[in-house]
């Protein structure tokens, strides 16, 4: 049907690359974003994209080690099916970006190079400079302009997404949106919504995030019903740059490329860096796993540096920071592929790292939960589930097309509701309780890209289309949002009203706190009493401006308040799991106790307490067994041994 | 507007004033105001104390946060447009006392390492205001459309890889594809004027930044294959040979994108292609 439309929400790498796809299939798209698409938080990715390729084949990797690595990185909560796709498609995901003219660095021969990723033994992550998530979505974003100069898109930028419309069956059928400048608030029709809006590292105040990752649209869906999937699981990046306004990123190519993390052996060493002796230096990561040194997965590199820096006070001057050393290397060799971040480094610290070590400190970087998704299950069903896969042994499955979920199914990467899809960061499928490194932009493209297709095949297929839906529904709905709208505006009278932004700060501060590198059940209860209080601060919010144009404190406020309600279901979700699985480490449960917890932690809304209902369900794993998680740490105590010789 | 000085962009320069950042100081931000296109601008000044490590953008925050003037009047928090924070996305550029670059990277202890030192923040002018510091740039990426700023696949199906590619062209094309689209280059530009009127984008000058990436593609394997198209909408008016040389755009790129170089470039291209269309009669 020629009037059938999708609404793709969100211009990162995700939502453009559905934009693509369903364009290509011959679907109308319309495109929202806060900012110019090419303006999204993907550019800030920068180490490089993951996929099995022909030179780690040949040495014994393949797209099943790939698998396998980022189950286990996940700590095995990630339902299969959808990571044994992904992995699967990777290396045709790379081609694709290849052919749009991403300039990956080259081998002298002209080949795509690679580089060493955490997580893995090989060398399987491909990379423009350190600017690669810029590059890809700067690729992504040239191709959406050819389909939007040939009518296939359009284009929304510069507004926000305020609620999904349900019909009376509860199926998406389209979406309320305000335009950000002139205000107006308007309902758009579409036969299916893809939410592509990335994470919500804003709910932890200073992150590596950009300022548009609120979580807010996220939420918008879960508080109209989209189920909430491993609220708990957030990512904290072992390496940012502190800063007032945000922290940031710096990247772990810098590892991947030679980067070592180290302090000084005696905390009181105040002399500079470069003048202190390679012997007189502590390079615990090497030293506490000698296998993947400095490239352990991200929650275990935050988790050493925080343990050395806050419970040994051996960071630097015994503050809050250890060296990421580069000034070992050659620095042209640097600069080429490492330029990008070596640059923000410059830029922000003032001091060159090719030649003098970077301070740096972990910071909240990455939202593994996210909303829920399904997905139809693919050829592959092995009698049992598969142990541990070593590299050069036989593969159990070739990589092709739909052994993890079947190509095309109309349900892959829909929420609960129906005709409400979510891709990218935005889900929860692929990342289980860690992320590894670079494996998130391959993700969001192969959101895209392959589920894509499901969308459109959803659409064309569709015997209820949104045409048929009467415009009382689209209205109702965008009534709500403008009576919330109006409401807010009246709060400007009110004198003795709460600042959303001292709110938002307050939050910030106290999730950083209590729900990233070390829960306890205490302190996770203390954060929801103390969320019960912003949210009650809140009821009284002031708008500090009434304009009926360009009003940006408006749409903060706004934000905050459905932060607050994600930042509810991420405290709460985090207390029920009690054990410790990847990046949620609770001291009170250190150990991972699959009995009760190999499972996702679902919340959904409850409208009448405003807050999350959460229940454990099982993870979709038919097809490899989980292990233990160790990544073959030697014994605490030598270790702790070389550093007592400090201060002692 | 002013061009950087060439001594601030040094490190030693940037150094040298952290080095001297004045503990516990207040500074005044001075902001252009106005209320939205069509209305007339007004200054506000705002004393803001300052911590290590500041750049404009947490003082932008904090002004949000407690909108009160220097004189002690309340008013609205200031709008301003941002994203990364980190200098990858373009957002936040605007006019710093007097020379347009991104407000994330411009720190306090460089620009105002003393009590009582001025920041001066003003919209850029080559694009019309939104609001306050904010912009509509809308007709920068008009232009990324004029030059078919893409590589034209045939589609996503799985074909293989791209074209092989040595190291000295990836080097080129890497340099040039770190453009962000912030707008530097046009504000900076004497040849780039305010242009309202979205029918006149399309004759008006093209600016660097489109340019150069006219390169970019051409640069492509298939890329390429547009060549004669890039090289038809810069052979027409607001094309190439509008620039008049002033060489400013390169001056204030904050990512180093070789602009000029490109310029001279896809002049030289230009007229190749000229010379061919000449001979071969259409």
């Amino acid at each position: 049907m020629s009037d059938q439309r999708v609404i793709v929400v969100g211009g990162g790498l995700a939502g453009l690359a559905a934009s693509v796809r369903v364009a290509e299939a011959g679907i109308a798209v319309d495109l929202f974003s806060m900012v110019p698409v090419k303006r999204s938080h993907s550019v800030c990715a920068q180490g490089g994209i993951n996929a099995c390729n022909e030179v780690a084949r040949q040495q014994g990797y393949s797209e099943y080690q790939h698998f396998d690595e980022t189950l286990y990185g996940g700590d095995f909560l990630a339902d299969q099916g959808p990571v044994l796709e992904m992995t699967a498609w990777a290396p045709k995901v790379i081609d694709l970006l290849d052919r749009m003219g991403v300039p990956f660095n080259r081998t002298a021969e002209g080949f795509r190079d690679l580089r060493l990723f955490g997580g893995s033994l090989f060398k399987r992550t491909h990379f423009a400079g350190a600017t690669t998530g810029q590059q890809l979505l700067y690729a992504l974003d040239e191709q959406t302009r050819r389909f939007e100069s040939e009518g296939k898109v359009t284009k929304y930028e510069f507004w926000e997404f305020l609620a999904p419309v349900l019909d009376d069956n509860g199926k998406c059928v389209g979406i309320v949106a305000q335009d950000m400048r002139t205000m107006q608030i308007r309902s758009f029709r579409a036969d299916a919504v893809v939410m592509a809006t990335g994470g919500n590292g804003l709910v932890f105040g200073q992150s590596t995030n950009s300022v548009i990752c609120t979580g807010g649209a996220a939420s918008r869906c879960y508080q109209h019903g989209a189920w909430y999937g491993n609220a708990e699981m957030i990512q904290v990046h072992p390496t940012a740059i502190p800063g007032a306004d945000k922290c940031r990123l710096m990247s772990e190519s810098a590892r991947g490329e030679g980067g070592r993390v180290w302090v000084p052996k005696d905390k009181a060493d105040a002399r500079k860096p470069a003048d202190i002796p390679e012997g007189e230096r502590w390079y615990f990561l090497e030293e506490r796993y000698p296998d993947y040194g400095n490239l352990v997965p991200r929650d275990i590199a935050t988790r050493e540096i925080f343990d050395v820096c806050v419970n040994d006070h051996m960071g630097i001057g015994g503050g809050n920071m250890v060296y990421l050393d580069l000034s070992h290397m050659d620095p042209d060799y640097l600069t080429n592929k490492l330029g990008g971040i070596l640059e923000i480094y410059e830029k922000f610290a003032g001091e060159d790292p090719r030649h003098t070590p970077m301070k740096i400190f972990p910071a909240v970087h990455y939202t593994m939960g996210g909303m829920w998704t399904t997905y139809t299950e693919g050829s592959y069903t092995p009698d049992a589930p598969a142990p541990e896969h070593k590299p050069g042994n036989a593969i159990p499955v070739a990589p092709t097309a739909g052994i993890g979920m079947t190509h095309g199914a109309p349900n892959n990467m829909m929420t609960n509701i129906e005709g409400l899809y979510a891709f990218g960061e935005v889900n929860f499928a692929y990342h289980g309780a860690t992320r590894l490194g670079a494996n998130a932009l391959l993700s969001c493209i192969f959101d895209g890209l392959f589920n894509g297709l499901s969308v459109a095949n959803a659409v064309q297929h569709t015997d209820r289309p949104a045409s048929d839906v009467p415009q009382s529904v689209y209205d109702a709905a965008s009534d709500r949002e403008q009576d919330k709208h109006e409401a807010f505006i009246a709060t400007a009278g009110n004198h003795s009203g709460e600042n959303a932004y001292v709110i938002a700060r307050e939050m910030g501060v106290e999730m950083t706190a209590a729900s990233t590198v070390v829960k306890t059940g205490p302190r996770l209860e203390k954060c929801l009493a103390k969320l019960d209080e912003l949210s009650e601060r809140y009821s009284r919010v002031k708008l500090s401006d009434t304009a009926t144009w360009t009003n940006q404190s408006l749409s903060f406020t706004r934000a905050t308040g459905d932060m607050l309600i994600l930042a509810e279901a991420i405290a709460r979700a985090g207390l029920l799991r009690q054990e410790s699985r990847g990046s949620h480490y609770r001291t009170d449960f250190p150990d991972r106790d699959d009995a009760r917890f190999w499972k996702t932690s679902v919340s959904r809304f409850n409208p009448a307490t405003g807050k999350a209902d959460v229940t454990f369900e099982p993870v979709r794993a038919p097809l490899v067994k989980p292990r233990p998680r160790t990544y073959g740490k030697t014994a605490p105590e030598p270790a702790k041994k070389t550093a007592q010789p400090v201060g002692s | 507007m002013s061009l950087p000085q060439a001594h601030q962009s040094t490190l030693a320069w940037r150094q040298a004033n952290r080095a001297k950042a004045v503990p516990g100081r207040t500074i005044v931000m001075t902001v252009r105001r106005c209320e939205g296109p069509g209305k007339l601008g007004w200054f506000e000044s705002f004393k803001i104390p300052v911590e290590p490590n500041e750049n404009v953008i947490s003082c932008l925050q904090k002004i949000a946060a407690n909108p009160v003037t220097a004189d002690g009047k309340e008013t609205t928090p200031v709008v301003w447009d941002s994203g990364c924070l980190e200098e990858v996305c373009g957002a936040c550029t605007m006019v710093i006392n007097g020379t347009v670059r991104q407000s994330c990277s411009c720190l306090i202890d460089e620009y105002a390492p003393e009590e009582g030192d001025e920041i001066t923040l003003e919209p850029m002018s080559k694009f019309p205001v939104i609001r306050d510091l904010w912009v509509d740039r809308a007709r920068l990426f008009n232009s990324l459309k004029r030059v078919r700023g893409w590589v034209p696949i045939d589609s996503t199906a799985a074909l293989g890889p791209g074209p092989k590619e040595d190291q000295a062209t990836q080097s080129t094309r890497y340099a040039i594809s770190e453009c962000m689209s912030c707008g530097c280059c046009l504000e900076a530009c004497p040849q780039f004027l305010l242009e309202g009127d979205e029918d006149a984008w399309d004759s008006a000058f093209i600016g660097a930044h489109a340019i150069a990436q006219a390169r970019l593609f051409n640069l492509h394997g298939t890329g390429k294959n547009l060549a004669p198209e890039r090289l038809d909408e810069l052979m027409g008016p607001g094309g190439v040979a509008d620039c008049g040389n002033a060489q400013n755009c390169v001056k204030v790129c904050p990512k180093g994108v070789p602009l000029t170089e490109s310029i001279g470039a896809m002049g030289r291209g230009v007229t190749m292609h000229a010379v061919t269309r000449f001979f071969k009669g259409k």
